[in-house]
């Protein structure tokens, strides 16, 4: 009131906005404590967080083992120092190595460490299209699959390597990768005859989608591993490994053969009929005018399923083979170290967490730059 | 066309190819294709059976055994799922920061890391920090106990005059179908709004309870009781299958709470703002305006959420559930060494169920879609 008479109509400077309504304080008002559901809300979420939290980082750290002998040395570790007991992590470090190579032979074990940073040089072009000398890199990560093979496999001057001694986050990777890059010009080709104008090669394609999608893949690895022998010629078998590679490679094909149906759905037909009037032959206007634009728009359902399989690699274990999460159960069996289970779940549950976390943030960058609409 | 010809000629060669080793490698080991053997006594086991069953029982009955529990464990999955994700995807779009922040940092842990890893670790959960039966957690005062060996509930006991509730209850269905389009027509007609929902919550619930009571109760209830060194009695969920359905719920629940707010961001926020500037209070609104056009959005993908859960219900071998994997697929294939025909059924059977499914949904879909031009 005092103000309104030593400034004219119009000349009052602007006051600072209320100090509730701006900074720290105002953002809490507005943010948790706007109405009283809000109120409500945010005090039952902070007890949930107080139940939960300091527990558990009692338990991941505070309390955690990181260096014993076995299972009863945790104990009395803890019990020494007066803690309560906390997860006993060195059981992890002590297997750290089987975890990572599986059975792999110990003076082998370079090939695999060359074998990975070999696939993450070779990511590099692929993923990020600012890198120098991009499509000599393309032709290096074409090329990279075979050599890791023979890397792995041996032969050929190298020792050979039997696959079931793969085991370990190695063999997540072989399954995961494996999968991911033959699943994708699989998953476009079934996509395309999809949409063929071939009614036999339509019909091939919708079968075999619509049946490996209404079926688990558990029972298609069984069926790899108790039934594909009888399928080929008497006296031919072949590797268990590689069965699943196939199996995994055609289930996830089968799923990106939607994802990408959905995108070739969403081109107006215009593009087609352009496509064909400029004299394109299918192939072309495929390649040049309709796969880019499709492809584009199923980048974030493609990658969805990439993480799905990336996922579904755990279940090779119910068949026998020995993923991270199969050899921590296998290496439970040793009496020393019975009773952790909960360690193992949680470790491998950070190694998926993380790659798997790390794959979903790529494909939403990749959706930011090619996003050239409005 | 010839392009045509060629794929179905060699498609045809390839099944030839196939059909004709798998004769020559059963007539190899002798063994020839057929069913028989389902009529054999299965001699296993199955600790949890809806319906009749004993190790004398046949391989049949031992495949309907697992289908029954595959189908429970899905059904109360996808009700549980449906709940939790609905409530987490609603939450992930409040305002309050703090809960917008956990229910996200809980969905992506939820989705990024394996569901067989959920299972197990549920699993380990349930049975490793549960007591054993003698120190039982009880809960309601002798109607709820928690072991290690299962959840036990009391078990209702019906009384012939059950019937009379059954039948209010049907009745109550009944009238409110017959009361919503009542209401439709008044609304049309006058304007004039009833409280559908209560009046049908009345109906549909209120009616049966007021029945129960008139006809003096006709429920006993059988008490689990603890004897040597578990509870006799009851209704008793096993903790594969507790384990099984939280897992697997709770995993589905992240993906539906992600589809569910989709849905809602999908509607524009002038359909919102266009309902308030003709009078409409923020409930219906959401009710009439925003829920409807928000479904179209979200059923598509909640469908194949329900197909999921039941195909990664199959992951009940790994904790031991009997589902249809583990008995048909998994015991009877052992014990009867038929490969060929105990996995024909288990494709078989899924194949049936997903197309069930994917043809509901798709009905339901056609229902609830924009009718046009």
């Amino acid at each position: 009131m005092s103000t309104e008479n030593s400034y004219a109509t119009g000349e009052h400077p602007d006051l600072p906005p209320p100090a509730t309504e701006v900074g720290i304080i105002g953002w809490v008002r507005h943010n948790l404590f706007s109405s009283t559901t809000n109120i409500v809300i945010t005090v039952l979420t902070l007890y949930l967080l107080y139940i939960i939290i300091p527990p558990m980082l009692n338990w991941l750290f505070l309390d955690a083992i990181f260096s014993a002998d076995s299972r009863d040395d945790c104990r009395a570790i803890a019990a020494a120092a007066g803690d309560e007991l906390g997860a006993c992590w060195a059981f992890i470090g002590k297997r750290f190595q089987l975890f990572v190579y599986g059975f792999y032979p110990e003076p082998e074990r370079w090939r695999v460490n060359l074998s990975f940073i070999m696939m993450l040089a070779a990511l590099v072009p692929v993923l990020f299209d600012n890198v120098p000398n991009r499509k000599l890199g393309l032709w290096y990560s074409l090329l990279t699959p075979f050599v890791i093979g023979w890397l792995l496999l041996g032969g050929m001057g190298l020792e050979p390597v039997s696959t079931d001694k793969f085991g370990g986050f190695m063999l997540t990777l072989v399954i995961g990768v494996t999968g991911i890059v033959g699943s994708l010009p699989l998953g476009i080709a079934l996509a395309l005859g999809r949409q063929s104008h071939m009614p036999a090669m339509r019909m091939i394609c919708v079968t075999f989608i619509e049946f490996i999608r209404g079926v688990p893949l558990i029972t298609l690895l069984f069926v790899a591993s108790t039934m594909l022998n009888y399928f080929l010629p008497p006296g031919t078998s072949f590797d268990l490994l590689l069965r699943v590679l196939i199996m995994v490679t055609l289930f996830s094909a089968a799923y990106i053969a939607e994802v990408v149906r959905g995108g070739l759905q969403a081109i107006p037909k215009g593009q087609v009929e352009a496509a064909d009037s400029m004299g394109l032959k299918y192939w072309q206007s495929m390649r040049l005018i309709i796969l880019p634009q499709a492809l584009k728009i199923s980048i974030p359902g493609i990658v969805n399923t990439f993480i799905g399989l990336y996922k579904d690699t755990t279940l090779v274990i119910i068949i026998g083979l020995l993923d991270p999460l199969g050899m921590g159960r296998a290496s439970l069996a040793d009496t020393k170290w019975q009773g952790l289970s909960t360690e193992v779940y949680v470790f491998v549950a950070i190694f998926f967490f993380v790659s798997c976390f790390s794959m979903a943030r790529y494909s939403l960058f990749l959706e930011k730059k090619l996003h050239t609409g409005h | 066309m010839t392009i045509q010809v060629i794929t179905m000629a060699l498609l045809f060669a390839f099944v030839f190819f196939l059909v004709n080793n798998v004769m020559t490698n059963l007539e190899a080991i002798g063994k020839g294709f057929s069913f028989k053997f389902l009529f054999d006594a299965s001699n296993y086991d199955i600790n949890q059976h809806l319906i009749e069953y004993s190790s004398r029982s046949p391989h049949w009955r031992a495949a309907i055994v697992g289908i029954l529990n595959t189908l429970m464990v899905a059904v109360a999955g996808i009700i549980l799922s449906t709940i939790v994700g609905f409530l987490l995807g609603v939450l992930r779009l409040s305002s309050n920061w703090l809960i917008n922040r956990v229910v996200y940092v809980y969905i992506e842990y939820v989705r990024n890391v394996p569901v067989l890893l959920h299972i197990l670790l549920v699993h380990g959960i349930v049975v490793n920090t549960l007591p054993i039966p003698k120190n039982a957690l009880m809960g309601f005062d002798g109607a709820l106990f928690l072991t290690n060996r299962g959840f036990y509930t009391p078990k209702p006991l019906f009384e012939p005059a059950m019937w009379a509730v059954l039948i209010a209850f049907v009745i109550g269905i009944g009238f409110t179908w017959w009361f919503k389009n009542y209401a439709h027509k008044v609304q049309d007609a006058t304007g004039k709004i009833y409280p559908v929902f209560l009046i049908s919550l009345g109906a549909i619930i209120g009616l049966p309870i007021i029945v129960y009571f008139l006809a003096g109760s006709p429920i006993n209830w059988e008490y689990p009781v603890l004897k040597g060194f578990n509870f006799k009695g009851g209704l008793v969920l096993r903790p594969e299958f507790v384990a099984l359905w939280l897992a697997l719920s709770l995993y589905t629940a992240a993906f539906i709470a992600e589809i569910v707010r989709a849905g809602i961001q999908a509607i524009s926020h002038g359909q919102t703002e266009a309902a308030f500037a003709l009078g409409i209070k923020p409930g219906r609104t959401m009710q009439l305006v925003i829920i409807p056009q928000a479904l179209r959005v979200i059923i598509p993908p909640l469908s194949s959420q329900y197909l999921n859960i039941t195909k990664n219900s199959s992951l009940a071998i790994a904790i031991g559930y009997m589902d249809i994997v583990a008995t048909i697929g998994g015991i009877s294939l052992n014990q009867t060494g038929r490969e060929m025909e105990c996995m024909t059924i288990v494709l078989a059977l899924y194949l049936s169920f997903s197309l069930m499914i994917s043809a509901f949904m798709n009905w339901y879909n056609k229902r609830m879609r924009l009718v046009e031009r």
